[in-house]
């Protein structure tokens, strides 16, 4: 009963973060570190790659990897690890604004439908529907060739494709949470809505947020590589995975494989790596999780 | 543990509800709505509740008792009637009028594990109405509160910074009480706020009811269902039955001599804690279930399962009669 009071011990709470990170989700943490050096390699491209990734040196066209190249080189004689370190920024600038894009609509869409109801609800969800039954890239084409290929088109079309659709995860979330005894007894004490949505539904929706974030920043590096394979990405000469699978990857594909595999090894890694620190983020902010494994 | 003898409706009633009917619609069509028929799930209920008292309502499940809660609580809309809280009318306010009553009034939930928000700290659970309405002050003032509610309903302030899954039942429900005390409010509705704990949890609980209501002159609508839990803190009792009042009594008449043949099937219902005695005693089930709360209402709800039955239980309603505030039952065998 009550006499077993315990104040816990003072902490800082990042550091116990990273405890609890590391001890408790071995595989989240090696993919966390996966994310932060994805993340660095946008960042510091220019510093960290050995080479522009247009310098061309026609003496070593479609060498296998080695110490000077460890990637090899492509048709072009363009090494490939700087080509993949670059590659990395449009990724992280593409992947992590449209995923944050994606989510901040699908947050406000499932959030305003699933608090308000009634009228406006059936209006927006028939929407969603109707947009639904759309496939995101034949929408992305569309845009895209109307509007010319650009990075900001990708970001923003891909940034509403994908939170339309995944605003159904949430409005189903916080349908739920709408129902618990807490939000009723929040509105019993007299809270206003919006208190009721910050304090209340928002905190217990945030488990399908991050793994709705983590799964759109996969999904975006992916539909935008996919993109540039079918030849509306990023205009070359800027280099992003899914143009390298598709232009010399495809091209030379028995000659020279490292030109596939290079790119097509990093887009995989960084999409598990970052599906699965979400989901290791998304147990260690529950604080039900607090003490357990 | 003697009730107050101040259980006569006067001028100080802190509660006043008439002829309360909560009746939710059955809607059919999707795209053209229109309704099919209604729950009547309170379907005429009447009662005062004076300053310092306390309400027992006890019911089977479906019979209305909760919803008469959250309709007094305005938590649902009433369909007719009036409900009057510490001398205003109430019935047709919006959440904006009834904002600054909610202060006056409060609601203890039956479920502990699911009426915290299991991402709030204790702390904020508790500063969450003082907040709410504005009263918080500065933060040692609003710590000091925190903790005098703690203390009050018997949790060590130093918990205050653990979550609600840290609690376990009995504990959580003290943490739901001191949410409900820190306003200092004059009326509790406890929605059946013993049912989910442990038989052992529950006299301890009741109990912080019993000492809370003491030092700080709450009056409670204490929904059980069963009326074992109820003896103990109620000054009056009312028994429903399908949305209405059959039997309102103060405690002591009601358990001497429960008049209605539904409030002695209840009684007949609570065990005796004695196995032997327990095995021995003569048992009185009420078969089948209640009428539906939907189809028109025939003579007495009760008769079909009522063993005292007479011809005119099927063609006639009783009415609720008797002394209001004293005795009251609703059965043809007392006209």
């Amino acid at each position: 009963m009550s006499d077993i009071a315990l104040a816990p011990p003072a902490r800082a709470p990042s550091w116990e973060f990273l405890t609890r990170l590391v001890r408790d989700k071995p595989l989240g943490a090696i993919c966390g570190v996966v994310c932060v050096l994805f993340l660095l390699c946008g960042v510091f491209a220019d510093v960290l790659a050995p080479y522009g990734f247009n310098q061309i040196s026609p003496l070593n066209r479609l060498k296998p990897p080695s110490w000077a190249f460890p990637f090899g080189t492509d048709n072009l004689g363009r090494d490939m690890l700087s080509r993949c370190i670059y590659g990395a920024r449009m990724s992280v600038i593409i992947g992590f604004s449209a995923a944050a894009l994606a989510t901040a609509v699908s947050v406000t869409i499932g959030v305003l439908c699933a608090w308000l109801g009634g009228w406006f609800d059936m209006l927006v969800q028939r929407f969603v529907d109707a947009w639904m039954s759309f496939p995101e890239l034949i929408v992305l084409i569309v845009v895209v060739s109307v509007l010319g290929p650009g990075m900001g088109q990708i970001i923003v079309v891909l940034g509403l494709a994908l939170g339309i659709a995944g605003s159904r995860i949430i409005r189903g979330a916080v349908l739920s949470v709408r129902q618990t005894m807490y939000v009723h007894a929040a509105q019993s004490i007299g809270a206003k809505s919006r208190r009721i949505v910050w304090r209340h539904l928002l905190p217990n929706v945030m488990a399908p947020v991050i793994v709705l974030f983590t799964n759109r920043v996969g999904t975006a590096i992916l539909a935008e590589s996919g993109l540039s394979f079918l030849g509306f990405g990023v205009p070359p000469p800027a280099p992003t995975w899914g143009a390298m699978l598709s232009g010399s990857g495809r091209a030379y594909m028995y000659q020279g494989p490292w030109l596939a595999l290079a790119p097509g090894l990093c887009l995989t890694i960084v999409v598990f790596a970052i599906s699965m620190f979400g989901d290791a983020l998304r147990d260690l902010l529950d604080p039900r999780m607090r003490g357990s494994r | 543990m003697q009730p107050p003898a101040s259980t006569m409706p006067d001028a100080d009633d802190i509660l006043r509800v008439e002829d309360l009917k909560v009746h939710f619609p059955i809607t059919r069509g999707a795209v053209f709505r229109r309704q099919a028929g209604a729950v009547r799930a309170v379907d005429g209920v009447t009662f005062t509740l004076a300053r310092g008292e306390t309400l027992g309502v006890v019911g089977e499940s479906g019979c209305g008792k909760s919803t008469t809660g959250l309709a007094i609580a305005r938590m649902v809309t009433p369909t007719a009637g009036r409900i009057a809280f510490e001398g205003v009318d109430i019935t047709d306010f919006d959440q904006d009028h009834m904002r600054p009553l909610r202060r006056r009034m409060q609601m203890v939930y039956q479920d502990p594990y699911g009426s915290l928000n299991p991402r709030m700290k204790v702390r904020d659970i508790i500063a969450e109405p003082l907040e709410v309405h504005g009263i918080a002050g500065g933060r040692a003032a609003l710590k000091e509160r925190i903790a005098a509610s703690m203390a009050m309903t018997g949790l060590a302030p130093a918990m205050a910074d653990r979550y609600p899954h840290e609690f376990s039942g009995g504990q959580r429900q003290r943490i739901g009480i001191a949410r409900a005390l820190v306003l200092e409010p004059s009326l509790v509705i406890c929605d059946e706020p013993v049912s989910a704990l442990d038989v052992s949890i529950q006299a301890q609980i009741v109990n912080l009811f019993v000492d809370l209501r003491d030092r700080l002159g709450l009056s409670y609508i204490f929904i059980a269902h069963d009326l074992a839990v109820v003896r103990h803190i109620s000054h009056r009792i009312a028994v429903m039955y399908l949305g209405r009042i059959v039997e309102i009594a103060r405690r002591d008449d009601l358990y001497r001599d429960p008049l209605h043949p539904y409030t002695k099937a209840l009684m007949a219902a609570i065990p005796i804690p004695d196995p032997e005695l327990e095995a021995t005693r003569p048992r009185q089930i009420v078969q089948g279930e209640p009428p539906s709360a939907t189809g028109p209402r025939v003579g007495c709800a009760f008769h079909r399962r009522c063993p005292a039955a007479m011809p005119r239980c099927a063609q006639e309603d009783p009415v609720l009669m008797g002394t209001p505030g004293e005795r009251a039952v609703a059965c043809h065998l007392h006209d």
